[in-house]
């Protein structure tokens, strides 16, 4: 990977048995995941994903774009939810570009949207640099 | 009803340690369609999660009115299979923004010898709702 790369946009569909599956994963069973009228008494718009799947779907594109390199920092902001219908699904798209390649590090650049929107925050990827010649 | 400003620099410890094994990291990551035999990097949030929760417990907040904030992993060393990890959350912040608490928390994930694998920073927004 070389500053400036373009990385191959992914596509990821979050459903609602999907965040099932997370919460029963991961623990976090807040029923702001599962249940459209918690959902709404708290403000929301309705059901909506895990900040962390969002998040989880980044470390995902990322071991794809890199095979699986070793990750020194994940994180975002949620700045806005990720509201998932009963039927269907919600579309998570992620771009990304190599920002910089120093030290033995390679520092990604991301952009994360559902419906043209960005969901995530200076979201911010960096991992140890694997030479391929 | 808001979340008592003395809270700050208090903290809470999961309840448990947390053992890598194979099947909790293979389930982790079907969840989220994760590839290969790495170990997700966010799969640290399920002991955070541990002990935002303690957290949430002990100020007897409900968690259906916390909203993740932020979420950030800096990573000491990857995680691996057998490793026993245990987290601890510091409150490191308190603010109010129009009528919700936002909470700032670190959690240090450590090893069995004690030497910190990976920090955590969340900033949990808690909506208070009626008193």
């Amino acid at each position: 990977m070389n500053a400036g790369d373009t990385l191959e946009t992914k596509t990821f569909t979050i459903t609602r048995a999907d965040l099932v599956a997370y919460a029963d994963a991961s623990g976090d069973h807040n029923p702001i995941h599962q249940d459209e009228g918690v959902a709404r008494s708290v403000g929301l718009p309705g059901v909506i994903a895990h900040g962390m799947y969002t998040l989880a779907l980044v470390g995902r594109a990322v071991a794809e774009w890199t095979g699986g390199a070793e990750v020194v920092d994940v994180g975002a902001k949620f700045t806005s939810p990720v509201v998932v219908p009963a039927e269907g699904g919600a579309e998570v798209v992620i771009g990304g570009t190599v920002k910089s390649v120093a030290d033995g590090l390679v520092t990604l650049a991301l952009e994360v949207t559902c419906d043209g929107q960005k969901v995530l925050g200076m979201p911010k990827a960096v991992v140890k640099h694997v030479d391929r010649a | 009803m808001p979340v008592d400003p003395s809270l700050v620099g208090r903290e809470f410890p999961a309840p448990a340690p947390l053992t890598v094994t194979p099947d909790r990291v293979a389930a982790f990551a079907a969840a989220v369609g994760h590839p290969g035999e790495s170990v997700p990097p966010t799969f640290p949030i399920v002991l955070a999660f541990d002990a935002m929760q303690a957290f949430l417990d002990a100020e007897r907040i409900d968690l259906h009115r916390i909203v993740h904030g932020e979420q950030r992993f800096a990573y000491v060393r990857p995680l691996a299979a057998g490793d026993e990890l245990s987290a601890t959350l510091t409150v490191t912040g308190l603010r109010q923004i129009g009528g919700a608490d936002i909470i700032a928390t670190t959690s240090e994930i450590t090893d069995a010898t004690g030497a910190v694998v990976c920090t955590g920073k969340a900033t949990l927004v808690h909506s208070g709702g009626a008193a």
